[in-house]
This record gives structure tokens, C-alpha cells and sequence, in this order.
């Protein structure tokens, strides 16, 4: 109660005071009432001041009062220079904002553990080894349920193992009919992975181990609470309810309490469904890699003896797998076995989205963190150069009794209140940026969901950033007020050159960061610039991809048909069909043999097309033919030049024929009739061009029958610049022509084009953001320091233009230490940027850090902007006059 | 002139003691009581009377009250509260105990 009083005592401190008084004066009174001398009895108090200072002191928490008439002071003063407060605050406010925006995307993507049981116990299962393309070392995910299963038995008394499937976009499914069709992400786990995780459901039951036993057997489907309240407004009645996929009947079981969705960070999962209702011949094959393997360590288990029994399980796994090819090459059989079996801590899930994602979030952190030490290096300009203004009120301060550490509460309680403002205001940049930059992660066939919350961590980060800034920028003014001479002060004389080494080491750092930041930006917008501007070698103009499917397949005569009827629609130019759109994500490989040799290292695309698909791609022919409309898959391919030089030497390969080898053995013989350009077919826009053969879209199987498809896309040339206008048309048309079509995604070729290159997009984009402010910051600061060391020389600038010097002389003087400070800076930023390219050399694409355009630009950039800066100082130090500069004096 | 620690530290005990005899009470008439009931020979001074009440009010041993008088003015009265009470009552025992041996001291020497 007694510190809670003193605490109210500090917020009522004026009223605390006047009742001291009160009482010193009823006490007086009383003494003169009985009869002393008025005089004598004030006396007998002594100094009242001190007496109430005194008093105060025992009922109130001290360090609290002087805090909060810091407080106050300091407030006043910044409301006494609103302009220059209102801009340091929002120079800061973008820095922190930009940096807690960054701590925001990194945290919930990369640090934020699951919410679920124990998460520190879950890993996850990953492959190293070298890649069939360039022998580089990647690492990949998957496993084939087969041997998850092996693995799970082989660690049973250690681990529980979990499966889940790999995000690969949304699916369709319909609670009602199939004209109702809807997407959702609906994700296969093991049944067992709700118990292991300990989460309870909302309402329903949750999957078990016993939904998960028999291939086909469990059509249950379990909510996330998310997509519980999405689609169905949290009603339970949702439970019960069956919805179909593909051929499958899946009835909702129960909904999965807040706040898990899921292990695949990045995406949000809808539906979970048992791994055992997955197609029963991916669930059978040993080589259809298609699931994660999670690792959830049991109590007191170490995670490197259960990597060993793994990887021992892995080694044999790989032993029986090697059996079924026969026909593999001896590279790809060392190839094979080099693969490596990793655990790594997934604390946090795992998603193809942190993989890809983690390098770029740390790159674009280290930008961020540079552009809020050139923001913090402002304002610490800027308090050094008010501190030279208040050294007379700060040595007043000393001689009436302050001591050291009650002047550096003072400066640094200022400082305190600028950070933490733009705190506040970096806050609500940072709850509108974060989300906006994964909105921009958002490739057509797979938007990006990442959770992002605004809980104690992201508060907790904001503050701890708040406090560093604040001493970063307020220790040095604050300690060397603390350091005031009062006699020394009083008489005006100071060290200005103390201020102006402080002032002139600042401006080096702020151009060595933003040299940093501009090189880093240089090198993403060339590398986005150079990725985005690779030939794709078909045009993408007016082209619509109208991804179909069927509800049983279908004939390849019909899909003919459907494709017929679209040739008729109005506005219309070109149809053809392909497997599935160019550079859509998706490919199919294929071993290559030539002349009955065992097959080559390298693999062959394979793409689908239809005749006339070529022509819609404007994919131009060398030589050779066409399809014909008879033509089927096997017996005929087309092939594009790289497949020729891989295979033939580059020689015209019209009339020439390849089998297509199966690794578990059987072969497809080919006769190529055609020879056509270059064409891009994947999107991974930074290898080069693959051998690529299509083939066409009818197959027929080995007794000379067509094969039904279920899934095409249909390529559409449309006669108006933009072909979306086209699309709700064509959606309509498709079951028009056949009713057991339906459009399931409709995209147009220029947007898969740019999704190729989203990250590289979002990083030159971000990062030449950062760039402007990073230059705009230093230009400020240059600027504000230049101006201040004229006003501060006006007297001797005055005195040199007295005596005669010229207009430059005085340029000269006024600017050449500053620009020594640039040149420094430049040089500083250089090496830095050298020392840091290689971390984010992966990131690059074609560009070398040592290009003379990489270097030179940045400097170009900041040399302009030097001069612009310094100019209205320059131009002021000119103008001084003389005459009114000595006489003020 | 008095000496400034006149009262050897015993200031608390003394105004616990003569709030206890006569509660409600200002500052100036503890000042008065210790003179008189001491026969002029203890003196608490202004500057060190104030921060004490102000310091035994924090720790709760005593609780004060504004009160206007006939004549307007407003004045702080003290009174002892329980906590007060069992601080006198420990605050005597060791004053008892400490002049006891001290005169022990001076029989024996």
C-alpha cells in the first residue's frame, strides 16, 4: 500500500507539494500564534525548499518523479521544434516499421514454434545429394509412403514418425453438386498426427491412428478452425456433412481447435484427410515421392542416434529401390547413393515456402537493419548538434546541483521519446507491410497464407528495438552532457571539434550503409531484370490456359470436340491442347535411349500438345512437321534444339528416332517429325533450356487403343489485347460443349510468366525501396550536418570574406572535410559490399558483384546526391555577409 | 543552540510515545510536548521533525488528517495507528534494554 501511495504521489507530484507548503505554513502560524517572533520561526525551519524537497522524497518514489518531469521537459521540447521532430520521428517510424515488418514475415515464417505439443521435439526428414542438372548439392523433402513406413517402424521405440502430404495447391471438391465445385487445401496427414501433436478439437473428433489403417477405408475429413469459420460460420452443424473429391465421399468428423493449421508454414491447411485415403497406387509405389516426413522425437531421445537408425533404414530402402532399375546408368546409380539422410530441427514446420523464402527475408532484414542505423546515425546528429546548443543549460543544470547520471536521464529520456513514438508509429507500418509483402508471395496456382500475428513477440521486439535505438543514438549526446563544465560553459568556450569528428564519423557510416543498400539493390534489380527478360522462346500475348478436368476421363475425341466448340466462340483466334500450361510448375522426365544404347545422365522433358500448338505458342518449327490429327503418343515426337544437341550433336534430327526407357524397364519407341525452336516448359528461369520432346496429346496403349484423359488445358489465342476479358466465357463454354468438362483454374500465360520470377520481383522491388530512403536518410543527414557546421563557422567565414577570399575558397573550406567523410564512407561501403556479396550469391542471377555497373552506379548515385545535399549549405555559407556577421558580434 | 542530534535517534520513539498519550496532534505540538514534557531539555528541530512524521507516515506506523480550524487555516493532525502501536512498544523494549546496559556500564567502571 505504501509503495502503491508513492507511485500516486509521483502522478499527483504538484499537489503533494502544495501540501507540504500547506503544512510548513499552518506550523509557522501556530508558533506565531503562541507567541514567537515570525522572523525567528521561519528561521528555526531553515531553507524550505530543501525541507519540502525533503518530504517529497520520502513519500514518493524519487527516480519516478524525476522521470516523469524528464518526461514532460522532454515532450515540451520536442514540441518546441515540431518540424525537425516530425521528420526524425518519421524517419525513424519507416526504419522501425520496415525492420519489425521484416522480424514479422521472419518470425512467423521461420521462428514461431508450432502450436503444439513440445514443439522443440519435432524434426524433420530431408535428402542431400547431388543433382541430376549440374551436380550441385540439393536438398529435398520428400519420401514415398512406402518408405515412411519403413522408417516409422525402424524408430518405433525412439520417435514417432508423422506423414504429410507436400503443399501442391488448392483442390476441388463440392458439398453439393459438381456444378458447385469449390477449392480448398486439403492435405493428407497420418492419422496419429493429431494425438502426437496433443490438440483437441473444437467440436467433432479429430483423426486417429485407427482412421489411418486400411488404403481407402476411412473417408473422414477433419476442419481447420479457420476454414470452419471461413465456410461455414462456426456452424456445428457442419459436422456430418459430406463433400466429394475426385470419386471420393469424405464425411466431416470434427474441427481442429485454434490455432493449428497445419505444418506446411506458409499455407494454411483446410481439410485434413487420412493419409490411408490417399489413391492406393501413390500409397503403393516405392518411387512416388509425395510426402513430408515429420520426426517427433519421444522424452530424453537425442536426435543424432535416431538420424543414424534412419539413415541406416534409408540405406537399406535405397539397396531395394536401386533393384528395380535395371536399366540406370552407372553415374546415376553413384549419384543415387550419395544421397544423404538429413534430421533437422522443424520446431517451426516445414514448407517448400521457408526453403525458398529464407535466404531473401535475411537479406532483406540486413537491408532494413543498415537503413535504420543511417536513420539512427540522423538523430544522433541531430542530438549532438542541439546538445552544442544546450551546453550553457546543462551547465546551469550542474551548478545548482545535478549530478552526472540525472543529465544523462535527461538527454536520454528525450531520446526516449523520439524512439519510442516512432515505435508507435513503425507499429501500424508494420501491421499494413507485412501482410501486404506476402500478399505479394502469391503465384497464381499457389497464394501464400502465412499467419502473422501481433502478439507479445512481435510487442516484445518492437520494444527491445525501441530501447537499442535509443541508446544507439541517445548515449553519446547524454554522456556528453553528463560531461559539462559548467565554469568552462558559462563562459561560452567549448570543444566544437569534439561534436564535429562525432558528427563527421556519422556521415562516413551513413554512406558506407547506403552504399551497401544500393549495391544490394543494384544486383537484385539486375538479377530480376535479367531473369524476367530470358527468352522464353513462345509468346505469351493473348494467351489463356483454361486448366480442365473431367469427372471420368474422357476420350481424347471428346476433348477434340470441346476444343471445336471454343473455336467458335466469338473473340476467339486459336485452340490448341497441351498436358498442362508452360511454366506452370508441373513437368514430366524421361530416361533417353538412342539406337538401343542404355540410356544417357540426362533426362528429356516431356510435354503433351495437340496439333496446331505450336502455332498458338508461336513456337516457330526448323523443320520437319506438325502433328496431324492421327498422330499418337508413341510412335511419333517433336523436338526442340536443345534436345538435339544433347542427343545428336546438333544435327538435323528429322527422320531419326529415341526410345523413351521406363527405369523399372519397358520402352516407348519414337520417330521425331518435327523440329521446332527453344521453348521454356519450366519455370525455373535460371537453367538453361532442357531437352524437351512433345509428344501428342492422344496416347494409345500397347493393343492400339486411345487411352481416356481426365485433365488437360486448353491454349487459347484470344483476338482482344486482354484475354481475361474472355474468361468467364470460356468457363461457361467448356461444359456447354461436353457437360463432364469443367474449368478448374484459369490463368493467362503472362501470369504464369511473371510467378516464375515472384521472389526475385519482390526483392528488387523491396529493395530499391529501401534504397530510395536509405538515400533520402543520408541526404538528410548530410544536409543537416553541412548546415549546421556554417551556421557554426558564420563568424569565421565572415571574418575570411572580409579579408578577400572568393566564393569557391569558402566552398571549399565549408565542404571538403564532409566530402573526405563521403569519400571514406564510399570506400568503407565498398568493402562491405564485397565482404557480404557472397551470402547472397545464390540469389543472383548472372551478375557479378565485381561488374563495373554494380560498383559504379551506387557511387554515381551518392556522389549526386552528396552535392545536391550540400549545396544549400554551400549556397549560404556564399551569401554570408560580412559586414552584418562581424557586427552582430 | 541546540545540538543538532540532541535526541540521539530517539525522535521516532518520542512522538510514537506522545501520539500515544494524546492522538491527534500537529507538528508543532509534538515539537511543544517533547519540550515540555522533557522539562526543556529535548529539542526536535523543524527540519528533522517533518521528514520523520513524513517517513513514519510512509511506513504506516502513524496516519494524518487535514482538519480546518476556527480560524480558517487548515492543519495535519497525526495519530498512531496499530502497526504504530506494536513499533512503541518494540521501539521502548530496545530503548529500555540499551540504557540499562549503558548504566550497567557506568556502575561497573
Amino acid at each position: 500500500m505504501s509503495l502503491w501511495s508513492r507511485i500516486v504521489n509521483v502522478v499527483g507530484g504538484d499537489r503533494l507539494s502544495r501540501e507540504i507548503d500547506e503544512e510548513i505554513e499552518s506550523h509557522i502560524e501556530e508558533a506565531i500564534e503562541q507567541g514567537r517572533d515570525r522572523s525567528e520561526a521561519r528561521r528555526a525551519f531553515g531553507f524550505a525548499l530543501r525541507q519540502r524537497e525533503e518530504s517529497r522524497d520520502i513519500r514518493l518514489i524519487a527516480w519516478l518523479d524525476s522521470l516523469r518531469a524528464d518526461a514532460v521537459f522532454g515532450w515540451r521540447r520536442l514540441k518546441k521544434s515540431k518540424i525537425t521532430s516530425a521528420a526524425a520521428i518519421l524517419s525513424l517510424a519507416l526504419a522501425i516499421g520496415a525492420c519489425t515488418s521484416a522480424f514479422r514475415l521472419i518470425d512467423a515464417l521461420l521462428l514461431r514454434p508450432l502450436p503444439v505439443a513440445n514443439p522443440e521435439r519435432l524434426h524433420t526428414v530431408a535428402f542431400e545429394g547431388p543433382s541430376a542438372a549440374d551436380g550441385k548439392t540439393r536438398t529435398y523433402d520428400s519420401c514415398s509412403y512406402p518408405m515412411f513406413r519403413k522408417m516409422r517402424a525402424a524408430v518405433k521405440e525412439q520417435a514417432e514418425l508423422i506423414a504429410v502430404s507436400m503443399y501442391s495447391g488448392s483442390t476441388d471438391l463440392t458439398y453439393g453438386a459438381d456444378q458447385d465445385m469449390e477449392k480448398a487445401y486439403l492435405q493428407y496427414v497420418s492419422g496419429w498426427m493429431f494425438g502426437s501433436f496433443g490438440l483437441r478439437p473444437t467440436v467433432g473428433r479429430l483423426l486417429t491412428e485407427s482412421d489411418d489403417l486400411q488404403a481407402g477405408a476411412h473417408p473422414y475429413a477433419v476442419l481447420s478452425d479457420d476454414y470452419w469459420t471461413r465456410r461455414f460460420g462456426r456452424d456445428p452443424k457442419a459436422i456430418g456433412r459430406t463433400f466429394r473429391m475426385g470419386n471420393d465421399l469424405f464425411q466431416i468428423v470434427g474441427v481442429a481447435a485454434e490455432p493449428f493449421t497445419g505444418t506446411e508454414t506458409g499455407w494454411v491447411t483446410d481439410v485434413f484427410v487420412p493419409m490411408a485415403m490417399k489413391n492406393p497406387r501413390t500409397l503403393a509405389s516405392l518411387n512416388n515421392f509425395w510426402l513430408r516426413t515429420l520426426v517427433q522425437l519421444k522424452p530424453a531421445v537425442a536426435a543424432a542416434p535416431v538420424r543414424e537408425r534412419l539413415r541406416a533404414e534409408f540405406r537399406a530402402i535405397q539397396e531395394e529401390r536401386v533393384k528395380g532399375f535395371p536399366a540406370q546408368s552407372k553415374r546415376d546409380r553413384e549419384r543415387f547413393f550419395q544421397e544423404k539422410l538429413l534430421l533437422e530441427p522443424a520446431a517451426a514446420g516445414r514448407s517448400n515456402m521457408q526453403r525458398e523464402y529464407r535466404q531473401s527475408l535475411a537479406a532483406l532484414a540486413l537491408l532494413v537493419a543498415l537503413v535504420l542505423l543511417i536513420a539512427t546515425a540522423n538523430i544522433a546528429n541531430l542530438m549532438t548538434a542541439s546538445a552544442a546548443a544546450r551546453a550553457r543549460e546543462m551547465a546551469l543544470r550542474v551548478s545548482i546541483g545535478a549530478g552526472p547520471w540525472r543529465l544523462v536521464q535527461l538527454v536520454l529520456v528525450e531520446s526516449a521519446w523520439l524512439a519510442f513514438l516512432a515505435a508507435a508509429i513503425g507499429a501500424l507500418f508494420a501491421w499494413w507491410a507485412a501482410p501486404f509483402v506476402v500478399r505479394m508471395i502469391n503465384p497464381p496456382a499457389y497464394p501464400a497464407r502465412l499467419v502473422l500475428p501481433a502478439d507479445w513477440r512481435v510487442l516484445g521486439f518492437g520494444l527491445a528495438l525501441a530501447s537499442a535505438v535509443t541508446f544507439l543514438f541517445g548515449l553519446a549526446p547524454a554522456l556528453s552532457a553528463s560531461r559539462v563544465k559548467p565554469a568552462h560553459a558559462l563562459r561560452g568556450g567549448e570543444d566544437p571539434h569534439s561534436r564535429h569528428r562525432l558528427m563527421h564519423a556519422l556521415i562516413a557510416i551513413q554512406v558506407a550503409f547506403c552504399f551497401v543498400v544500393h549495391f544490394a539493390a543494384g544486383m537484385f534489380v539486375s538479377t530480376f531484370d535479367r531473369l524476367a527478360n530470358q527468352p522464353t522462346g513462345f509468346s505469351a500475348e493473348r494467351i489463356l490456359n483454361l486448366e480442365t478436368v473431367t469427372a471420368r476421363s474422357q476420350p481424347p475425341a471428346f476433348w477434340d470436340q470441346v476444343a471445336e466448340h471454343l473455336r467458335t466462340v466469338p473473340g476467339v483466334e486459336r485452340v490448341a491442347l497441351v498436358g498442362w500450361p508452360l511454366m506452370s510448375g508441373e513437368s514430366a522426365v524421361g530416361n533417353i535411349s538412342i539406337h538401343g544404347e542404355p540410356p544417357t545422365d540426362v533426362f528429356s522433358d516431356f510435354v503433351s500438345i495437340s496439333h496446331g500448338w505450336a502455332d498458338v505458342m508461336r513456337i516457330p518449327f526448323i523443320g520437319g512437321r506438325d502433328f496431324r490429327a492421327a498422330d499418337t503418343n508413341p510412335t511419333v515426337a517433336i523436338v526442340n534444339q536443345a534436345f538435339a544437341k544433347q542427343y545428336f550433336d546438333g544435327e538435323n534430327p528429322i527422320g531419326k528416332s529415341f526410345e523413351r526407357v521406363e527405369p523399372a524397364g519397358g520402352s516407348a519407341r519414337f520417330e521425331i517429325v518435327g523440329f521446332v525452336r527453344d521453348a521454356r516448359s519450366r519455370d525455373q528461369m535460371r537453367w538453361p533450356i532442357r531437352p524437351t520432346a512433345y509428344i501428342p496429346f492422344q496416347s494409345i496403349d500397347p493393343k492400339g487403343a486411345f487411352q481416356p484423359i481426365g485433365r488437360g488445358t486448353f491454349v487459347v489465342r484470344t483476338s482482344s489485347a486482354n484475354p481475361l476479358a474472355l474468361a468467364s466465357t470460356l468457363r461457361r463454354e467448356v461444359p456447354r460443349a461436353r457437360s463432364e468438362f469443367r474449368v478448374s483454374n484459369i490463368h493467362t500465360q503472362t501470369e504464369l510468366n511473371q510467378a516464375a520470377t515472384v521472389r526475385e520481383r519482390l526483392l528488387a522491388m523491396l529493395a530499391l525501396f529501401f534504397a530510395g530512403v536509405a538515400l533520402l536518410l543520408a541526404g538528410l543527414g548530410l544536409y543537416g550536418v553541412l548546415d549546421y557546421s556554417v551556421l557554426q563557422r558564420r563568424r569565421e567565414i565572415g571574418i575570411r570574406m572580409a579579408i578577400g577570399a572568393q566564393a569557391g575558397d569558402i566552398a571549399r573550406r565549408v565542404t571538403v572535410d564532409v566530402f573526405a567523410m563521403v569519400l571514406v564512407g564510399g570506400v568503407g561501403g565498398l568493402a562491405l559490399g564485397m565482404a557480404s556479396a557472397r551470402y547472397i550469391e545464390s540469389l543472383l542471377y548472372q551478375v557479378r558483384p565485381t561488374d563495373l555497373a554494380m560498383l559504379g552506379l551506387p557511387s554515381l548515385t551518392i556522389l549526386v546526391a552528396a552535392l545536391l545535399a550540400a549545396l544549400p549549405a554551400v549556397i549560404r555559407a556564399v551569401r554570408i555577409d560580412p559586414v552584418r556577421i562581424l557586427r552582430s558580434e | 543552540m541546540p545540538k543538532p542530534d540532541s535526541l540521539q535517534g530517539s525522535l521516532d520513539l518520542l512522538v510514537l510515545k506522545i501520539l500515544s498519550r494524546r492522538p491527534r496532534l500537529h507538528g508543532y505540538g509534538i515539537m511543544s510536548a517533547i519540550k515540555d514534557t522533557s522539562g526543556d531539555v529535548l529539542r526536535a528541530e523543524e527540519g528533522s521533525l517533518y521528514p520523520a512524521l513524513h517517513r513514519m507516515e510512509e511506513a504506516g506506523w502513524i496516519q494524518a488528517k487535514w482538519v480546518t480550524k476556527e480560524t480558517g487555516r487548515r492543519a495535519r493532525l497525526y495519530g498512531l495507528t496499530a502497526a504504530g502501536r506494536k513499533q512503541l512498544a518494540a521501539e521502548e523494549s530496545r530503548w529500555q534494554a540499551v540504557t540499562s546496559a549503558v548504566n550497567r556500564v557506568l556502575r561497573t567502571v
